[in-house]
């Protein structure tokens, strides 16, 4: 079939202001938009830039804006989305260019959760134990594959760039949740902070927009119930 | 055009951020200072994508031992691998996988919370008795959890990382190592690292075959690199077809849904592998049943006379399809519109894993052709060849390798750097790859690099994959040898110096074109069959004549072929059988 994708351009050394184009290329329904991409690249402009590797959604480069809504481009087919498929670069984040943007303030959020294990015991000579249930607690975070798709598709972080964003709150949860983590204390700080997770008005975009199907929203609202609990016990524990 | 060049110095400069890297770099700055060179940013590497898990003897489930892990391995590698190394590997397997669990990898667990462990291709007790329970996992999704959490603990010890800087040139000068040159993706510029010890980990090169497993980036660049200045590489003749490969994608389906049941069909329905390892069935090993998925196909069993067969997991409790194997029930639903609880899975053979790659010994040193360590330059990982897979990998021996070998050249790393001096530079090291940027950034040859990828991937797929013939081979090695000369017209239209990802692919397809003509010439010389390199005019394992490492040097623009020997410590060859 052929396929009718429109591209935001920019390239920032040579273009004075993103624009629109469209190509026509070949494509079969059940083809990726990385797919369609990688077409246009090799057989018609050499020169569009996005970012790609693992092309079957594990290593979370090509998270862009198709159609409107946040996908990873390897995930989303042909099939699936009405034409001329749209294709822009994911927002809130400066694009470097075409589709590619830049991603440090996203890391630097993420580390700024302590994105680790905290544990403060020494490890056994073995494995630490934890019961299946324990394992399962924080089992859905442990699946992010830091792509930004929920981030960027988050209307309080378009709204206020300083929120930390869905992405490093599920990496914090990952860890709050863990039975072996240790490090509540070091993490509750950023997480109330004005920019943590406060902002979150439960939108639900960052859910809609995990291609790894994670429950963000539901992580976010078990971080909230946390933060409200640990501040319930400490005033509990202050002397009147 | 004269790029700028920014200067570094660092103990230790680690190149690639997958397994291999990241342990590396952990260890490394345990006593040195590091920094972390990659292509990609960390998280993105191809280590992510391993699904089934890593093999160690825990005895968490039953009974095993790190010296039955090693056999399997031996014989796995059809007795190729260096027997001294495996050694080394089964033992500190045990020893690494508590270490990632305490740095916190949420493997999953067994009731009485240990780490859980599942059966896997051609790993057995006692000495090939029976399948056993080898494999520590979390879902299918084991390499995701080892990268990321070996990511977090390099964040914990502010390892510095240069992400998205794509490795141009290592210098090797006067026999030893001194620093790699590296370009910048996002803005153009050259860096310059100096560095006491530098250490490959960029991974595998599946990219030079049509049908793979391996992420677009997995174009063995470091191979290649050093390659190109000399140094030796080593049984290039082995490369793995998995086979289970989502058909016509390639994207992998784990072994790991064959360790909790699953059964490969034929056109027929018959379970075929019965017929082809008795024992270990659909758990023989990959090289064989991609063999025995070829020779379906050939004699006419393929799905409906087709070139793939099925994967079966309908008969399987859907909450273990759901729950141990949630990552491919996604990809086959997402990619195939099918419900592997309900369906079976079209699959092929997809090209997977390099045996082969840069020499190295126990500490993860690179050794020239004369088998002696060259002095700072390390590698570890599918780049390296050390060899613990011989002529064919078993399944979770790579997530072994990268975390017990990285945590070796690590280790030594951190041992000797400090105790030498930062070694002296030519006077301008950035010099080749300077030319090699502007001859491929100027070239108006007219020809494309995504065509002669394409022409590539399709020879080697036809003539260097499964099953190889002497004719086949010659055609593949004359069709190379004319997209060598093409590539040197290849044209790069894009002129801009920012995240030029044209120059990068055309970059790395020539390190593709170079470590294809090895591959080829290596198995045009191999008159034997062993593991992964199978010829139909040499069917027959020949220990005589070719119980021996190959080892595959560039010298006058022609790759001279020598050989090293086999360690061989406790298991002697024998024939093949599961």
């Amino acid at each position: 079939m052929q396929v009718r994708i429109r591209i935001k351009r920019f390239n920032p050394e040579r273009d004075p202001a993103p624009y629109w184009r469209e190509y026509a290329v070949a494509a079969e329904p059940s083809d990726r938009v990385l797919d369609v991409l990688h077409t246009v690249k090799w057989q018609q402009d050499g020169s569009l830039a996005f970012r790609r590797s693992c092309a079957h959604g594990v290593c979370g480069s090509d998270a862009m804006l198709i159609n409107g809504r946040n996908h990873l481009a390897c995930k989303v087919l042909v099939k699936e989305l009405s034409q001329p498929i749209t294709v822009e670069p994911m927002r809130g984040f400066a694009v470097e260019k075409d589709l590619i943007v830049d991603m440090t303030q996203f890391f630097e959020k993420y580390r700024a959760v302590k994105p680790y294990l905290i544990a403060e015991e020494p490890a056994p000579e073995k494995e630490r134990l934890q019961s299946p249930e324990d394992r399962e607690r924080y089992d859905d975070t442990t699946k992010c594959i830091l792509c930004g798709a929920c981030t960027t598709g988050c209307p309080s972080f378009w709204a206020n760039s300083k929120f930390l964003g869905p992405a490093a709150i599920v990496q914090a949860h990952r860890f709050l949740f863990d039975s072996r983590d240790q490090g509540q204390a070091d993490r509750a700080g950023v997480l109330n902070d004005a920019s943590g997770v406060w902002r979150c008005r439960t939108i639900f975009n960052c859910t809609n927009a995990c291609p790894r199907g994670i429950s963000v929203t539901k992580a976010i609202g078990e971080v909230k119930q946390w933060l409200v609990r640990r501040r319930r016990s400490k005033s509990s524990k202050t002397p009147s | 055009m004269a790029r700028p060049l920014i200067r570094h110095q660092y103990d230790a400069v680690i190149v690639g951020a997958g397994g291999a890297g990241l342990m590396a770099a952990l260890e490394a700055s345990k006593g040195c200072r590091v920094a972390v060179v990659s292509k990609l940013y960390p998280t993105r590497s191809h280590t992510g994508a391993a699904q089934g898990g890593i093999g160690a003897a825990l005895s968490n489930v039953e009974g095993d031992k790190w010296e039955w892990h090693m056999f399997d391995t031996v014989k796995g590698g059809d007795y190729l691998p260096d027997q001294d190394a495996v050694e080394l590997m089964c033992r500190e397997a045990v020893e690494v996988v508590y270490d990632l669990e305490h740095m916190g990898l949420p493997f999953n667990r067994t009731p009485d919370g240990k780490i859980d462990q599942r059966r896997f291709g051609g790993h057995t007790k006692e000495f090939g008795k029976a399948p056993v329970r080898r494999s520590c996992y979390a879902a299918d999704r084991t390499g995701h959890m080892i990268l990321q959490t070996l990511y977090q603990q390099c964040i914990k010890q502010q390892v510095a990382f240069f992400d998205e800087f794509h490795l141009l040139d290592v210098l090797v000068e006067g026999g030893r190592c001194g620093g790699i040159v590296a370009l910048c993706i996002a803005t153009g510029e050259l860096h310059l690292f100096q560095a006491k010890a530098v250490l490959l980990a960029t991974g595998g090169f599946g990219r030079m075959f049509k049908v793979t497993s391996n992420a677009h980036t997995l174009t063995g660049d470091g191979c290649a690199i050093l390659f190109r200045r000399g140094v030796p590489l080593e049984d290039m003749e082995f490369f793995q077809f998995h086979p289970t490969g989502i058909y016509k994608l390639g994207i992998l389906i784990t072994e790991g849904a064959r360790g909790e049941g699953g059964v490969l069909r034929n056109g027929k329905g018959e379970r075929f592998m019965e017929r082809y390892a008795p024992t270990l069935m659909d758990l023989a090993p990959r090289d064989m049943i991609s063999r025995a998925v070829y020779k379906e196909i050939s004699e006419g069993r393929g799905i409906n006379g087709q070139d793939y067969v099925h994967l079966d997991l309908t008969h399987l409790d859907p909450q273990v399809v759901e729950h141990k194997l949630p990552d491919i029930t996604d990809f086959v639903r997402t990619y195939l519109g099918l419900n592997p609880i309900k369906e079976p899975i079209p699959v092929q053979p997809t090209a997977h894993y390099a045996m082969g790659g840069i020499p190295t010994n126990l500490h993860a040193q690179v050794l020239d052709e004369a088998g002696q360590p060259i002095p700072g330059l390390y590698a570890a990982g599918e780049c390296a060849c050390v060899s613990v897979h011989g002529a064919n990998r078993l399944g979770t021996n790579s997530l072994v390798d990268i975390v017990v070998f990285g945590r070796k050249g690590g280790r030594h790393i951190a041992e000797h750097a400090k105790q030498m001096d930062l070694p002296s530079l030519p006077a301008q090291p950035e010099a080749r790859a300077q030319e090699e940027l502007n001859r491929l950034g100027s070239n108006l040859g007219g020809e494309s690099a995504a065509r002669i990828r394409a022409e590539l991937q399709q020879v080697m797929m036809d003539h260097v994959s499964v099953y190889r013939l002497e004719a086949g081979l010659k055609e593949a090695l004359a069709a190379i040898t004319t997209l060598r000369s093409r590539y040197r017209k290849v044209e790069v239209s894009d002129r801009s110096l920012r995240f030029n990802t044209e120059l990068e692919e055309a970059l790395e397809l020539g390190y593709l074109l170079d470590l294809a003509w090895v591959t080829t010439v290596a198995a045009l010389a191999r008159t034997e069959s062993r593991g992964a390199h199978s010829r139909e005019d040499f069917p027959a394992r020949d220990d005589a004549q070719w119980l021996k490492h190959s080892l595959a040097t560039l010298r006058e623009n022609a790759v001279a072929l020598s050989s090293k020997p086999v360690a061989i410590t406790r298991f002697q060859p024998q024939e093949r059988k599961y």
